[in-house]
């Protein structure tokens, strides 16, 4: 059991790469950077096969059977000697834990390998790609990093580690959106990245907390088994609060509404990151989350509607996006928030088998979109914009072929790998009970004929048409090196067969992809039943099925994909210089909404940020720092200025006091007394003669008529 | 001759009384230094007729009462008082001199080299 025990390894093998890049990567040629981290990936890609083959074997013995496995490194956050303690809700103690441990079930084997594996197709991808680039080793130092916290957060055991990786491919994500960081929408869309993230982070944290705090552990074993233990009713309110913070934090990451904004603007990153990053791996961290802590989610159903209907509503919002944008990463942006919808509604109607499903195919033909994209942009001398584009087709083969394979799977043909996965989740929403879910589906359905007319207007601008390319462009077209096409070609494959693992019972196959995610999945099913049918408990985990239903939905999304298809292929099929939109052609108001993306981010960038003032007022966060600022002026500094005003006043008082009374009482009024009094008794020396003798007589007279009267 | 009246001491007092009076007014009011003094021999003068009328009443009163023939005392203290008033006159005309020699005037008012 070497893999399994050393599954430690899988994620420490790129942190290696990285490491290596950091402190010597300046030094390295590009074949030793390569040699590196391509190397590392490939390692850590059979060790993760390695790994998922012995722990099936492990897990199917009879003492583990359907057991997770987990193997504890060391105890990170937490004292063995219990004095990291907390109360729990309802008063009892709980040791604060969160160990550096690994969890390998089916649910994160299915991660483990299509990252792995996705991520060392698109390190051989980068290699010729950004071969002729600056940067080259940081780019490989960057990615490499990026796997590691990816690789972290699928094989984590508990919560707290699964942030850690949370917050690492975040990090990494703003590190390569932004890698031509001298341009300044590059460097914008990283921070606009990293700062949506954040606000998803904030949910995720207080999640978690609730989380703990109700649970007593972080551990996702004891998690899953308290919550199915049943000590808790179905609709608790603390669990409701706690999931749908969980589920904005799943919001941040995998950009659902109204945290979607970061990732069209991440297409500035070089289209290898966006194909790793913001197709196939960063992007189903959340769906990967809600996953594991699918057990905590069923007891809340009304947290499963909010995020069955968020999903529904971020596909068909991003799809009708998609429909106009002139960019080709920035439709297959949309494309990825749109399918990420997809996997969210899955989730949300608790069909958690089929949005996992639908994670793996997409990881598979959204990276080869992706990619492909790349190559075109690659033969085109770094024209992105599909109005430039066209007759492509037979100067690129392998790229046009891989990319039809990617669209045929996107759009949902049969047989490919997008038929299978999406109508699973349509299905499932179709056969859950209650008006509110047949909605859902409309809204599913709907965005699948969007789907496949915005994936085919893509193919038909870019490879068909007549040549809209200046002509030094078109001199430059050339395949891609084979560094380029190999990967392309290994996951066109994928795309093809990928979507047989969950070949549906109705159509004779087995689903071994449910079944082996049922250790994971299977009791929810039991549970949402007895949700579903009004508390009747239904006997036996398989509902009954009604395959003409299903047949007959299957039919119906074949027929939107055509229908979608066969949109396209009348608008665009023979696009020349100045080709005219349907849309634009149709109605131009709703043309113009469409490709200013509803305004949505005019509209956050004057309420969020506070970029322009709402009458008076400046709202957002720009709009804090001015009401910061005025309190700083007017109420602190009118504090201030109250106090010198006070100081003054009693320095007036004062001076009056001194002026007045001390001065004028106290010091001048002994002289005005003095003054006063000697008025009079200056007559006594007048020097008037006449006056003296006039005062003589008097007391003469005063005298004799005293001595006369007496 | 039962017309007129009968002179009695009292007459004199307020005949003396009178010329007193005029006397201090004089001194009080008049300007010219030289009419002051003349006023102060008035004064005198007018306790001398003071004393005399007095004198004149003790002689009309019985001896054993300090009286008699002889009570001249009131007499010769008057002539005491003439020979003062002789003096006096001199030494103030003196002084009148002295301060007409420094001020060129008599107006009494301009004696004020003390006033404040």
């Amino acid at each position: 059991m070497f893999f399994l025990s050393h599954i430690w390894l899988i994620p420490l093998l790129p942190a290696f790469g990285a490491a290596l890049m950091f402190f010597f990567g300046r030094r390295l040629q590009k074949a030793s950077v390569s040699a590196v981290c391509v190397g590392v990936i490939v390692l850590a890609f059979l060790m993760a096969c390695g790994a998922v083959w012995q722990y099936s074997a492990w897990s199917s013995a009879p003492e583990n059977y359907h057991q997770p496995y987990q193997t504890i490194l060391y105890t990170w956050l937490g004292s063995g000697t219990g004095h990291m303690t907390y109360l729990t809700h309802d008063g009892t103690p709980a040791p604060f834990e969160a160990d550096a441990g690994f969890l390998l079930d089916p649910l994160s084997s299915i991660w483990l390998l299509f990252v792995t594996g996705v991520g060392m197709l698109i390190h051989i991808y980068s290699t010729g790609y950004m071969a002729h680039e600056g940067g080259y080793y940081r780019f490989f130092g960057y990615l490499n990093l990026f796997m590691f916290s990816m690789l972290t957060l699928v094989l984590a055991n508990n919560y707290v580690l699964l942030f850690v990786g949370w917050e690492g491919v975040g990090l990494c994500s703003y590190l390569l959106i932004g890698f031509y960081f001298h341009r300044k929408s590059a460097s914008d869309a990283a921070a606009k990245a990293f700062i949506v993230n954040r606000i998803g982070d904030a949910g995720f944290l207080l999640g978690m907390f609730f989380v703990a705090w109700y649970f007593g552990s972080l551990r996702f074993t004891d998690v899953t088994q308290i919550a199915r233990s049943g000590r808790f009713a179905v609709g608790d309110p603390i669990i409701t609060a706690a999931t749908l913070l969980l589920f904005v934090g799943a919001c941040g990451k995998s950009a659902q509404i109204p945290l979607y904004v970061w990732l069209p603007d991440a297409m500035e990153g070089p289209t290898p990151v966006s194909a790793l990053i913001h197709a196939a791996t960063m992007v189903t961290a959340g769906v990967y989350m809600i996953a594991r802590s699918n057990a905590v989610f069923v007891l809340a159903p009304t947290s499963m509607k909010t995020v069955a209907i968020v999903g529904a509503l971020t596909a068909i919002f991003a799809a009708s996006i998609g429909l106009v944008q002139n960019d080709i990463k920035r439709v297959l942006a949309y494309s990825t928030v749109s399918q990420l919808g997809y996997m969210f509604l899955a989730l949300g109607v608790g069909a958690f088998a089929a949005g996992v499903f639908h994670v793996f195919t997409h990881a598979f033909f959204k990276a080869l979109l992706f990619l492909g994209a790349g190559s075109v942009i690659h033969s085109m001398s770094g024209e992105q914009d599909m109005r430039n584009m066209g007759d492509l087709g037979h100067r690129i083969p392998t790229t046009h072929r891989t990319m039809f394979i990617a669209t045929l799977a996107i759009a949902g043909i049969f047989p490919f790998a997008g038929f299978f996965s999406k109508d699973a989740i349509l299905w499932e929403t179709w056969s859950r009970e209650g008006g509110a879910y047949r909605f859902l589906w409309y809204i599913g359905y709907a965005t699948a004929l969007m789907t496949a007319f915005y994936m085919f207007r893509l193919m038909y601008l870019t490879f068909h048409g007549r040549p809209r390319m200046s002509h030094e462009v078109e001199h430059h077209i050339h395949e891609s090196p084979r560094s380029m096409t190999g990967p392309l070609v290994a996951l066109a494959l994928c795309a093809i067969a990928a979507g047989w693992l969950g070949w549906p019972h109705s159509l004779g196959g087995s689903d071994r992809f449910t079944k082996f995610l049922e250790p994971v999945f299977a009791p929810e099913a039991r549970v949402l039943q007895v949700e579903g049918r009004t508390g009747q408990l239904v006997a036996g985990v398989e509902e009954e099925r009604n395959t003409g239903t299903e047949w007959l939905l299957m039919v119906l999304s074949l027929g939107a994909a055509g229908l979608g298809w066969g949109m396209a292929w009348r608008s665009y099929r023979h696009a020349d210089k100045g080709y005219t939109e349907p849309i634009a052609a149709m109605a131009p108001p709703v043309y113009k909404t469409l490709l200013n993306k509803y305004y949505v981010d005019e509209a956050y960038d004057e309420v969020f940020t506070g970029r322009r003032k709402v009458g008076n007022v400046r709202l957002g966060v720009l709009g804090l720092g001015e009401a910061s600022s005025w309190f700083d002026t007017h109420v602190i500094d009118g504090l201030v200025n109250a106090a010198g005003w006070i100081t003054r006043l009693t320095a007036t008082i004062s001076s009056w006091w001194d002026k007045w009374i001390i001065d004028g009482i106290g010091v001048n009024g002994p002289a005005i007394l003095a003054r006063m009094l000697s008025y009079p008794t200056r007559l006594l020396e007048w020097g008037l003669v006449q006056w003296y003798a006039l005062v003589m007589t008097a007391g003469l007279v005063g005298f004799v008529f005293y001595y006369v009267w007496h | 001759m039962n017309s007129m009246l009968h002179i009695t001491t009292l007459h004199y007092l307020v005949l003396g009384a009178a010329l007193f009076l005029l006397g201090v007014i004089g001194v009080l009011t008049r300007r010219n230094v030289v009419i002051v003094l003349m006023s102060i021999e008035l004064i005198l003068n007018a306790v001398n007729l003071n004393l005399v009328a007095f004198s004149r009443y003790w002689q009309g009163m019985p001896a054993r009462m300090g009286g008699g023939p002889m009570a001249l005392h009131g007499q010769i203290f008057s002539i005491f008082v003439i020979t003062d008033a002789a003096a006096e006159a001199a030494v103030g005309l003196g002084i009148l001199i002295a301060f007409f020699r420094n001020k060129e005037t008599v107006n009494i008012d301009e004696v004020n080299l003390l006033k404040w």
